[in-house]
């Protein structure tokens, strides 16, 4: 079982940005009924792509430092981050089919 | 994941109407199988509170009504699949529901797939779409503290929206193509008392324009012609809903707007298929009447079944 880690502000860095693999970092706040519909499908990828992409969640209103960043503006937004960089922005909510489509592209 | 790849009844979308039908068609001892593309939920989850929602005085948030009808249909035996449905195909008596992850059979099928927010279709509103163009005020709503933004549509869903916005922002303009709004008279009363909430009738989103991000709208007075620019930081787009029905295309036939024609038992012109909540034609689009539905679905469902 693979479950998304915790990010905040203080260990952003060290496991996002300076990951190996590439990681999918969930924005999300609790006030966010979208946001919580996404969190299952984000728990079954990080089951599927176990070893090949990390996943991490982020809570905006907890750090909105890191959120503002990042630009985001609108949750759920699910950023996934390669070699310290953003390379691919979903921004709402999208069929697992979809996301999955661009977990496979950040792989190629 | 799924036990099984047959099942009595498959529904089709996980708001009100399909979890209604769950708990109907769980307690019939059918089994029962709900494909839901994201989390189960459905619209609600959109409306800070519902109050209009009989058995909850103090109204109750779309949220937390959502999880409990998912706990309620779950503790009976309904089984959920996160799949996004692509085509329906009849084959003899049976239903193939074909989703991402795979065929399911089933002997009948409740659709409760109901509909998304629909777009402005203007200039500006794609590329934007997250760093200034929002649907969902109960989510974003937060990231506009202190600035201006717009709000377009004038039913239950934009006066919704603006009065959410109202709590962060620091001026909300509802902005509609008509000189009186569709809300719900409650909700119109709250809005006209709101002194963050300003109005601009008769007017149209042409474009929505910006750097980085959303920095002004333009917009078209429909009766004069006039054209004028807003500057805004967020524009919050909630102009009516389109039913998913794009997997049903050529299996049931739907009305002018895409919407599935049902009688009164939810029945489709095809035996065995049901439909239900806000995906079915002149729906009142309101949680109560979306679990009824469900409701109604999965007792004639059940007697289809039964033969």
């Amino acid at each position: 079982m693979s479950k998304p880690t915790v990010v905040d502000g203080s260990n952003f860095d060290q496991v996002v940005l300076q990951s190996k693999t590439p990681v999918l970092v969930d924005f999300w706040a609790a006030w966010c009924g979208p946001c919580r519909m996404v969190a299952p499908m984000v728990e079954e990828l990080a089951e599927e792509y176990e070893g090949k992409i990390s996943f991490a969640k982020l809570d905006v209103d907890q750090n909105p430092k890191t959120a503002s960043q990042y630009g985001i503006m609108s949750i759920p937004t699910l950023l996934i981050f390669k070699n310290g960089a953003p390379v691919s922005n979903i921004v709402g909510f999208r069929p697992k089919a979809d996301l999955k489509r661009s977990l496979d592209a950040v792989l190629e | 994941m799924v036990s099984k790849r047959e099942y009595d009844v498959v529904i089709i979308g996980g708001g009100p109407a399909g979890l209604a039908a769950g708990i109907y068609t769980s307690r019939a001892r059918l089994s029962s199988l709900l494909i839901e593309k994201m989390g189960a939920g459905g619209r609600i989850i959109d409306a800070g509170l519902v109050e209009n929602y009989p058995g909850f005085s103090q109204g109750v948030s779309g949220l937390e009504l959502a999880e409990a009808m998912q706990q309620q249909a779950a503790k009976f035996g309904l089984e959920t699949l996160l799949a996004e449905v692509i085509g329906l195909e009849l084959k003899g008596e049976h239903k193939i529901v074909k989703t991402s992850e795979g065929d399911i059979t089933a002997k009948a099928v409740i659709i409760a797939s109901g509909s998304d927010r629909a777009k402005l279709g203007v200039p500006g509103e794609e590329e934007f779409t997250g760093r200034g163009v929002a649907y969902c005020a109960i989510c974003d709503a937060y990231f506009y503290r202190d600035l201006p933004v717009a709000v377009v549509g004038g039913g239950n869903a934009a006066i919704n929206e603006a009065l959410e916005l109202s709590k962060f922002a620091a001026k909300v303009t509802i902005i509609h193509r008509r000189q009186e709004l569709r809300a719900t008279r409650i909700l119109q009363e709250r809005a006209f008392a709101e002194p963050k909430i300003e109005f601009l009738w008769n007017t149209v989103v042409e474009a929505i324009e910006g750097e980085d991000v959303v920095k002004r709208l333009r917009l078209r007075n429909v009766l004069t012609g006039e054209k004028s620019t807003l500057d805004i930081s967020g524009i919050f787009v909630a102009v009516g809903f389109k039913p998913n029905t794009d997997y049903l295309k050529g299996v049931l036939s739907l009305d002018a707007n895409g919407a599935i024609i049902t009688n009164e038992k939810m029945e489709t012109e095809v035996p065995g298929i049901f439909a239900a909540g806000d995906i079915r034609s002149s729906s009142i689009r309101q949680v109560i009447a979306a679990a009824g539905d469900g409701a109604v679905a999965a007792i004639y469902a059940e007697r289809f079944i039964a033969g």
